[in-house]
């Protein structure tokens, strides 16, 4: 059995799941002020009764670090970056405890400048006479060659407890997100680690040794011993794992949105061909453009929970929250309030909503009812015009070969699927707004957390071998090799799958699941003098984002239920 | 997070998979470092800079401006039309206002492609510029236009398009022709009876450093540019005036790119040449980017570069400063140097012999202008090369007066076609492109 558990801004959505089916959901509320109490709690409820041996992992989406990252703490480390010619790295200042330090290397790793030595060792004094124990280095190129930042985490070792350094993070090539990274794994550290641990501990305590694994925002998973050098990439998993729980109901060739409406907000993602689209660089959090691998989505302020306002006479929905629908006991009308005065709900106090919904009706000078399918309509057109927004945005991504030009794949989704609390009362008119079939997801309300039990693990290898200069580097691995000038493209692919595999299973995946798939292949001629001096190939893979093995029968199964369900229940 | 002051426009074509051939220049491998340049240096995430998908031309673009032999499809590659049409998106950006300037930097080049097309010519086939402007003459109102040639070779397709069109200055600033290809762009060469002064060359000696160009800019462009009061000014924004280019010898630099468009502030800059794959290109072309974008590029600069190591002779500065003079002189006699050209003709023609060196044809050509006061004039092309094919080309410009339309639609008319392969017509008041044959 896996248990999938997913923090929301509202509740926290816990599920237990085998290879037969849901065999229990449950929701209790997120308390954003105390995670490790909602987390511990949600887990002891959904295990009660459940022997621990029988449980086999447990796999997390918390919103810990995102608010950690969103609050800003200012960390007590300090940044060491080597930026070499280009922009003045002054422009990438962290924060305070923040030093460039001189050294450089070029596109290809080669040193153009040696590391200032005492420049570093003036900057060591610094830091530790600020009393800083953690330090984050970073240099330009160092996804080429991360010697550089080697050569000053071994000057620093003595002095500082742990070094976190800039090529560990991705093999993509951008110094800003390269720092912008290691500045958020560097500073969510010692939360992540405190946190991890103190659940990991009160489980052993109660006698549930089971595995944890933490969602990433990539949509994949990890071990908890993994995530302890990238705890970064934990960061906005929740949208991750609702795109993964709406995954086991895409079906083979089509193009689907997956919207999840929540309280507080409604995430959106596409997926194509049962496979998640990812973001082309890395994710952005709270101003950090950063190398995070995430899935490619849009959170916006609109959920059921969302305050409603007229401005020049025009309604507005959201971004904020204000509590809950005044139907349960709220301040303030809400959409989910013009979901009960329409009839779209049943729970709730009717009474309550339509008395809270008189104010601005007649601002909007309306009847009440009307007011509440002004609401309703508006809301899901915003949705929509979201979710159009989003597909533009991934059709206009820039292309670099002309064999690509000429595939000129464009997205043009076919099928919508709703998860989330409120989603079979917005599915209809959602459908009748964007003219695209629109389905709801099966046990919409947990969806999210059994997509987060259903990730698998994964990874990115990025390969680069230089003939001429003989060599073939992994830097994000620690791999380094000698080559010849017959190595070949296939070779390198070879090698890449070879290391991907590696990296994937020391992450905690299992063989069954380990889809792999190239995902960028380049070979250049490399000529001086008008002769060839050399192959420049650029080896990208990937373990593809998807669900474990064995979900397929599940999925079979919730859908069939469904389907006994809409027929015997006429709510919405 | 950096922001820049101007919201700039890019449009990245590398063409990884496209080569004239495998050891050639313009190959694969041209824009590789400059794309990793830019991604390490984190261009694309500048706030206000902004990444367009590259875009295509239409045939009926490129017969705005050339006449293809013996049609358009068979002197373009999918390359071409993605790389004219690049420009054509950052043109259209500009237009539509979605951003302040932009930067074409794409693959293959176009300056060397002159009006009538036989083949490709100092590695271009059509002229991705004057497509470009020509677009967004027919569609945005665009009249004058002002294209500053700064490839170290001479503009000689951009110069042969815009020969007669008063509404285009065209300024080329390269390596002396004595030293280098094509082996023109003397400053005699001034543009045709209709446009005298509206071509401008300022051939440059070797080792001419950055004090030559900034000079050049600041004594000669700037103040011709003011005059001319251009809609938009349109950068060749070749790179190889570079000291570490192979192909050239000059000595300019990254810091000196950057300023130098800094100075020049185009609206649209394409790229043009620059073979310094790996020494220059990745530092010139984040200089120019950061400079359009108006963020600090003091910093960018080549590994090892000293400016006290490149710096021009004594010499060579007093040679720029004459020449810049000479051409200074040459624009301010422009309407008088009109007037002599015009003088007492109602024709004139002229001969011009091409040779096509990426391809190896040879074409000449006898051209007939109309004299006109009003307009660019009607231009008639008789066009023969090596390979057999002959045709004649007429031309009505865009904003031709009654007369020169009449005499172009004459000159088509008449044409004996039992003389050619085609006879075309570029009528570009009615953006009808016409042919016919025998």
């Amino acid at each position: 059995m896996i248990i999938g558990l997913d923090v929301g801004g509202t509740h926290t959505d816990v599920v237990l799941l085998d290879k037969d089916g849901l065999i229990k959901d449950i929701k209790v509320p997120t308390d954003e002020t105390n995670l490790f109490q909602t987390v511990l709690s949600g887990i002891e409820q959904i295990s009660k009764n459940i022997k621990p041996k029988a449980i086999e992992r447990i796999v997390l989406s918390t919103t810990l670090t995102t608010n950690a990252i969103v609050q800003g703490q200012a960390p007590d480390f300090g940044m060491i970056v080597l930026a070499g010619p280009g922009i003045d790295p002054e422009a990438f200042r962290t924060h305070e405890h923040y030093y460039p330090i001189r050294g450089a290397l070029d596109h290809r790793g080669r040193e153009t400048e040696p590391i200032d030595m005492e420049q570093l060792k003036y900057v060591t004094r610094k830091l530790k006479s600020a009393g800083i124990r953690h330090v984050g280095v970073v240099g330009k190129f160092s996804a080429r060659n991360p010697i550089h930042e080697q050569k000053v985490r071994d000057a620093l070792r003595k002095s500082f407890r742990k070094v976190f350094l800039g090529h560990w993070i991705s093999g993509s090539l951008n110094f800003p997100r390269r720092i912008a990274t290691t500045f958020l794994n560097a500073s969510v550290y010692p939360l992540h680690k405190k946190f991890f641990e103190a659940v990991q501990k009160s489980l052993d305590s109660k006698g549930m040794r089971i595995p944890i694994h933490v969602l990433k925002a990539d949509g994949g998973t990890m071990s908890l011993e993994s995530s302890m050098n990238y705890p970064g990439q934990t960061i906005l998993s929740g949208p991750a794992a609702s795109i993964m729980g709406a995954i086991p109901f895409c079906e083979k060739g089509e193009e689907v949105i997956v919207l999840d409406i929540g309280g507080t907000t409604t995430d959106i993602g596409v997926v194509l061909n049962q496979v998640p689209v990812l973001e082309p660089v890395g994710i952005e959090l709270a101003g950090h453009k950063t190398l995070i691998r995430a899935l490619k989505t849009t959170s916006v302020g609109l959920g059921g929970d969302s305050v409603l306002a007229l401005a020049d006479g025009r309604l507005k929905i959201g971004p904020g929250r204000r509590g809950r629908a005044m139907a349960f006991g709220g301040p303030e009308p809400t959409p989910t309030d013009a979901l009960r005065i329409l009839d779209k709900i049943t729970t709730g106090d009717q009474q309550k909503a339509l008395a809270g919904m008189q104010e601005l009706a007649a601002r909007m000078e309306m009847s009440v009812a009307q007011a509440a399918e002004h609401i309703y309509q508006h809301f899901c057109g915003e949705v929509v015009r979201h979710a159009t927004a989003l597909v533009d945005e991934i059709n206009s991504k820039p292309l670099y070969t002309v064999r690509e030009y000429l595939e000129g794949y464009t997205v043009r989704p076919n099928k919508i699927l709703v998860l989330g609390g409120p989603a079979p009362c917005f599915a209809r008119e959602l459908e009748l707004i964007s003219g695209i079939p629109t389905m709801v997801v099966p046990k919409w309300g947990v969806a999210n957390a059994m997509g987060a039990a259903f990730a698998r693990t994964t990874s990115e290898v990025t390969l680069f071998a230089d003939t001429q200069r003989g060599i073939l580097t992994a830097p994000e691995e620690n791999f380094f090799d000698k080559i010849t000038s017959s190595f070949s493209r296939e070779d390198a692919v070879k090698k890449t799958l070879a290391l991907l595999k590696k990296k994937a299973l020391g992450r905690g995946a299992s063989e069954a699941d380990l889809e792999m798939e190239v995902v960028e292949n380049l070979q250049f001629n490399m000529v001086r003098g008008f002769s060839a001096a050399g192959r420049n190939i650029r080896i990208k893979a990937q373990v593809v984002p998807g669900l474990i093995s064995g979900y397929d029968v599940i999925a079979r199964k919730l859908t069939a239920e469904m389907a006994m369900q809409a027929e015997a229940s006429n709510v919405c | 997070m950096l922001k820049a002051k101007r919201k700039t426009g890019l449009v990245f074509f590398p063409a990884f998979d496209w080569a004239i051939d495998p050891t050639h220049p313009e190959r694969e491998e041209r824009l590789l470092y400059t794309q990793d340049q830019a991604l390490e240096e984190g261009l694309f995430d500048i706030e206000g800079l902004v990444e367009f998908k590259s875009d295509l031309v239409t045939e009926a673009d490129v017969s705005r401006v050339h006449f293809c032999v013996p049609n358009v499809a068979a002197v373009m590659t999918e390359s071409h039309f993605i790389s004219a049409g690049s420009a054509k998106r950052i043109g259209v950006a500009v237009m539509n206002k979605e951003i302040v300037n932009g930067f074409a930097l794409v693959r293959p080049p176009g300056h060397h492609a002159k009006r009538v097309v036989h083949g490709a010519r100092g590695f271009c086939n059509v002229n991705i510029e004057a497509i470009m402007i020509e677009y967004l003459r027919t569609f945005h109102k665009v009249k004058k236009v002002a294209i500053v040639d700064t490839d170290c070779h001479h503009g000689d397709g951009t110069q042969d398009i815009y020969w007669h069109d008063p509404d285009t200055l065209f300024i080329s600033i390269h390596q002396d022709g004595r030293t280098l290809y094509p082996g023109s762009g003397f400053p005699e060469e001034m543009g045709g009876p209709n446009a005298a002064g509206r071509t401008l060359n300022i051939p440059l000696p070797p080792r001419t450093s950055e004090d030559g160009f900034l000079h050049i800019i600041e004594n000669v462009v700037l103040p011709v540019l003011k005059d001319f009061k251009p809609d938009i000014i349109v950068n060749s924004a070749g790179q190889d005036n570079h000291y570490s280019d192979p192909l050239t010898d000059m000595n300019f630099s990254a810091q000196g790119y950057a300023r130098l468009t800094e100075l020049l502030k185009p609206d649209i800059a394409v790229l043009e040449g620059g073979y310094s794959i790996e020494g220059a290109l990745p530092y010139v072309n984040v200089g120019i980017i950061l400079a359009m974008a108006g963020v600090d590029y003091s910093k960018v600069k080549e590994p090892g570069y000293d400016p006290e190591a490149i710096r021009q002779s004594a010499n060579v500065t007093t040679q720029i400063e004459r020449i810049g003079d000479a051409v200074l002189e040459l624009w301010q006699q422009r309407d008088s140097l009109t007037e002599q050209r015009q003088a007492g003709k109602e024709f004139e023609e002229r001969t011009n012999r091409i040779f096509y060196d990426t391809d190896g044809i040879y074409e000449t050509q006898h051209e007939t202008i109309r004299i006109c006061r009003k307009c660019g004039g009607a231009l008639r092309i008789d066009s023969s090369s090596d390979r057999g094919n002959r045709i004649l080309a007429v031309h009505i410009p865009l904003f031709a007066c009654d007369a020169c339309k009449a005499t172009g639609h004459k000159w088509y008319d008449e044409a004996d076609v039992s003389q050619y392969r085609k006879v075309f017509l570029q009528n570009r008041p009615d953006d009808e492109y016409l042919e016919k044959k025998g």
